[in-house]
């Protein structure tokens, strides 16, 4: 761990800097979408779907349209042709025939909520019932219903298929294999603000959203794209964000929800706004893509992998968003978590008429970490060879270039596995149902190059006083990267951190960028700061040369002044020599811009290529503790060892660890959208878990330091990881504790007692109350 | 049906008609404009819109307008003292990392003060029961803990807890 040497000269890099937005959401001015009020501002509401798929026969609007307060109602026939999601096959309002439950059937506007929701209820749909399919192995047979007829099959033309090296040479040669079936479900982000937008347009038809936003750039493009199809040609959408009540993902796309807002806004000539509540948030955004995933994986006697043979079946649901793309993060860890010569992988992303899915933290590392690294305890097992160990022998190495062409500049890997090792060990003799697991991640952490750039935008204007504004394209959504940019600007020009004002949350102000999303705001919005701070930095050196008389090289710029470097009494303060710039003739602006685009590249056909800049590494492990009475599983400690490049700000990066955990565990242990046939059943904080206060665990993050040359002040993205190896952990742990294993998350007490039970040769799962007799095990 | 209400409202005194069938949160958000009070679900699950009556943390989406009368109200909005200084709770919120998308925040802050005023010195398990029916989804609670933790452990140094009563800014 290289700390030591590195934290020396800096005055806010790498220090417990306090969020710069945390005192307004301390005491409630922070404004989110539901504080958000225009003027003349009417409330949509949304109809859905009363079945998984169905023909829509008739819709009655009439009795809605007639209840005061109401001004607008539509549905599928009264819109433009208007096509959400990656594949274009997602209306905001449905004609013709609904495919899932949250399928979108009409919207209201009218004068306050209570009416809105009057109106929806007076809307009278006709529906003629359709065969479904909720099973996407079911769906992808030749007789299966068919969810979208014009598509001809139900399996979508992705193209996610790729072989390294020779998988059936390797699996021939292996001294020891495995090969094992696993299952993820459908999490989702429970953003404890929910999701909502406010559309207004100005009398010359420009637009205006209000929207909790990941990706201001890419949504003014869909936003643009639905002006078009209302025939309003060369109109300007304009982005404003408001606070971001959470992200993880949820908003990585653009929902049916924004482009309702802009469709009533438009036919009420009024701002109209349209909020979900928790059911709504719960039941219309899109999970996290549950997954069917077959490994087999093999080592040679000595313990080294030597091949990883991988296919899933993703279940899409009736639409597809991002979720249809998590095959193109799922390839990194699959062939470049340890290092693994031969590597095969297919995913098929099918249609059915279950919900949706999208981007959520970490994009389909998760699901393919929880089978790898259940795998590589398992091959442990079968090699007879220690679980770390067989780690140690693979591990990834700086320098590498795996399989795929990503090429490994700095890599703490070795780091996290001694400091994972090393707490475990201290946990001290085994004792009878508790156990240890741990396991690793790659994640992009450079940036990833999935558009044609992978850039951001940054400008930086000073004022006469020594304040400067920062427009950046980044988003913080409470992650906390206006405090990283504001941090490392700060530091560039020798300014306080409240010297420094982020502004993120405007598109005609702020400059260009792709979105909050894999991991890449410190790294790619942090060097476009950092690139812009530097032109400030030079420009303020070259006047304070004039100024001071000295040569650049001896100044300094510390403290909000300008000195020469030995002698402090020949200083300016950094004001100053601003007022001066602009404060005098032939004077000029303070200000500058920069755009960074990382040197990552696009994956070529094969999907070979180096996607993100650098990679973040990490290894957790873990205590637990099984009931095996009642199959519960209790975490008894929790290590968590991340290489970060840089700590730029410790606090906040512990934050993201501690949080990306949590999550993580309620991946592995609790959390489940319980979908029966399509129907979303437990919409709701009682009956979908998210860890609570009370279920907080014991865990120490432990930063590894490799300072990469290409991050910000050597940093790395951190928000995704804590997420990803968590279930696999424990899902070892577990095994390691009462020797079950468990293939399907989440790793219910049922599950685990089932697990259990079968084991010791019972197979029931106790005695039903009612009959009195055995019930099976589910 | 309306009722006349009076009622305390972060140090101010108001009388004021409401309808008996108002949440304490419709009251508070809608008519009165204090919008840190968050809605984050509706039905008393999530904690977002805790406010303190009487100097006890309550759901305000569940809890009816009308019982509010002839008691003490304190939102988010009252607890700073009136010249701006956040009260050693926020304080330590913002300085702790306690804080990351702030929905949860506002209600976070108030049940962690009604824990206080009436537990000076609470264990780990009286803090985590106080906090248990407010969600957080980015922190992971542990950062929340720290920072409820550092007001106990500056109240201990000083020999005092300042567990300050309801705020005087003016709403």
């Amino acid at each position: 761990m290289r700390t030591a040497e590195t934290k020396q000269d800096f005055s806010v890099i790498g220090k417990r800097v306090a969020k710069v937005d945390a005192v307004d959401k301390a005491t409630g001015r922070a404004q989110y979408i539901q504080d958000v009020k225009l003027p003349r501002m009417l409330y949509g509401k949304i109809l859905y779907s009363k079945y998984p798929h169905a023909r829509i026969v008739k819709i009655d609007t009439e009795k809605a349209k007639r209840l005061p307060g109401v001004q607008v109602v539509l549905t599928g026939e009264d819109i433009p042709p208007i096509r959400m999601g990656v594949y274009k096959d997602n209306p905001p309002l449905k004609s013709g025939k609904v495919r899932s439950y949250r399928d979108e059937v009409a919207a209201v506007a009218a004068v306050d909520p209570k009416t809105a929701k009057e109106a929806i209820n007076l809307i009278e749909v006709t529906y003629e019932a359709l065969p479904a399919v909720f099973d996407p192995e079911e769906a992808m047979q030749p007789d299966a219903p068919l969810v979208h007829e014009a598509h001809k099959t139900n399996i979508l033309k992705m193209p996610w298929k790729l072989h390294y090296g020779d998988v059936d040479a390797a699996k021939a040669e292996a001294a020891f294999r495995v090969e094992e079936r696993f299952t993820t479900t459908w999490v989702t982000h429970c953003c404890l603000g929910t999701s909502g937008a406010i559309a207004d347009f100005d009398h010359a038809n420009n637009l205006t959203v209000h929207t909790n936003t990941q990706i201001p750039s890419l949504a003014q493009k869909d936003f643009l794209e639905t002006l078009k199809a209302l025939g309003l040609k060369d109109k300007r959408a304009r982005v404003i964000k408001p606070c971001v009540g959470g992200g993880f993902g949820s908003k990585l796309d653009t929902y049916a929800y924004e482009h309702i807002a802009i469709l009533l806004a438009w036919n009420a000539r009024r701002p109209v706004k349209v909020v979900f509540d928790r059911e709504e948030e719960f039941i219309a955004t899109s999970t996290r893509q549950p997954a069917i995933i077959d490994i087999s994986m093999g080592c040679d006697k000595d313990g080294k992998l030597l091949y990883r043979d991988m296919s899933m079946v993703l279940d899409n649901g009736a639409y597809t968003s991002w979720g249809v793309t998590t095959p193109s993060v799922m390839m990194m860890p699959i062939t470049s978590l340890y290092r693994v010569p031969n590597v095969r992988y297919k995913a098929k992303c099918v249609y059915t008429n279950n919900t949706y899915s999208q981007a959520m933290r970490g994009y389909g590392n998760p699901q393919a970490t929880f089978a790898i690294e259940s795998a590589m305890d398992m091959l442990a097992e079968a090699a007879g060879i220690d679980r770390i160990e067989l780690r140690r022998i693979n591990c990834n190495q700086p320098g590498d270039v795996t399989p795929q062409n990503l090429r490994i500049t700095t890599c703490g890997l070795p780091e996290c596995i001694d400091a994972v090792d090393e707490k475990l060990k201290a946990g001290g003799p085994k004792e009878k149902g508790v156990g240890v697991g741990m396991a690793s991640l790659i994640h992009v952490g450079g940036g990833a190059r999935i558009y044609k750039s992978d850039g951001c935008g940054t400008i930086i204007k000073m004022d006469d006083y020594g304040k400067a504004d920062v427009f950046t394209g980044a988003t913080d959504m409470g992650q906390g990267s206006d405090t990283i940019l504001a941090q490392i600007v700060a530091e560039q020009l020798g300014i306080a951190v409240e010297d420094v004002h982020v502004i993120h949350s405007d598109t005609d102000i702020c400059p260009w960028d792709v979105g909050a999303h894999a991991s890449r705001t410190t790294f790619v919005a942090g060097n476009s700061a950092l690139g812009a701070a530097k032109i400030i930095r030079d420009r303020l050196l070259q006047l304070g040369a004039d100024a001071l008389e000295a040569n650049e090289d001896d100044l300094v710029l510390k403290d909000r002044s300008i000195f020469v470097k030995g002698s402090p009494d020949k200083s300016l303060p950094v004001a100053k020599l601003l007022r001066n710039a602009h404060f005098s003739p032939g004077g000029k602006m303070m200000m500058a811009d920069f755009f960074y685009d990382p040197a990552n590249e696009n994956m070529g056909r094969d999907f070979r290529g180096n996607m993100s800049a650098t990679y973040s590494f990490g290894t957790h492990g873990v205590r637990v503790r099984v009931d095996e009475e009642t199959g519960k599983v209790e975490i008894l400690d929790y290590v968590a060892a991340h290489d970060v490049g840089r700590a730029i700000n410790p606090m906040l990066l512990d934050g993201q660890v501690h949080g990306g955990v949590m999550m993580g565990i309620g991946y592995a242990l609790t959390e489940q959208v319980i979908l029966d046939k399509g129907r979303n059943v437990n919409p709701d904080f009682r009956d979908y878990k998210i860890l609570t206060a009370k279920d907080a665990i014991p865990l120490q993050p432990v930063v590894v330091e490799t300072i990469d040359e290409d991050g910000p002040y050597g940093a790395k993205g951190i928000g995704e990881p804590g997420c990803v190896p968590t279930a696999p952990a424990i899902a070892n742990a577990i095994y390691d504790a009462v020797g079950v294993r468990i293939h399907d998350l989440p790793i219910t007490p049922e599950r685990v007692l089932a697990a259990i039970r079968k084991k010791k040769g019972i197979d029931s799962c106790g005695i039903d109350p009612l009959t009195e007799k055995e019930q099976e095990c589910l | 049906m309306s009722t006349e209400i009076e009622f305390v409202l972060n140090g101010n005194q108001i009388r004021m008609k409401i309808e008996d069938h108002w949440t304490l949160m419709h009251l508070l958000r809608e008519e009165m404009g204090l919008t840190g009070v968050k809605e984050g679900c509706g039905s008393g699950e999530c904690g977002a819109c805790t406010v303190l009556v009487a100097g006890l943390a309550v759901n305000s989406c569940l809890y009816l307008a009308a019982g509010v009368d002839g008691k003490e109200v304190l939102t988010i909005e009252g607890l700073a003292a009136a010249d701006g200084t956040l009260h050693p709770l926020q304080q330590s919120f913002v300085e702790n990392g306690g804080i990351q998308c702030g929905f949860c925040s506002p209600g976070m802050i108030l049940s962690s003060k009604a824990l206080l005023d009436e537990n000076r010195n609470p264990s780990e398990g009286d803090i985590k029961h106080a906090l248990a029916g407010n969600l957080c989804r980015c922190t992971g609670y542990a950062q929340i803990f720290e920072s409820i933790r550092a007001v106990i452990d500056k109240d201990s140094e000083a020999g005092e807890v300042v567990a300050w009563k309801n705020g005087a800014s003016g709403d």
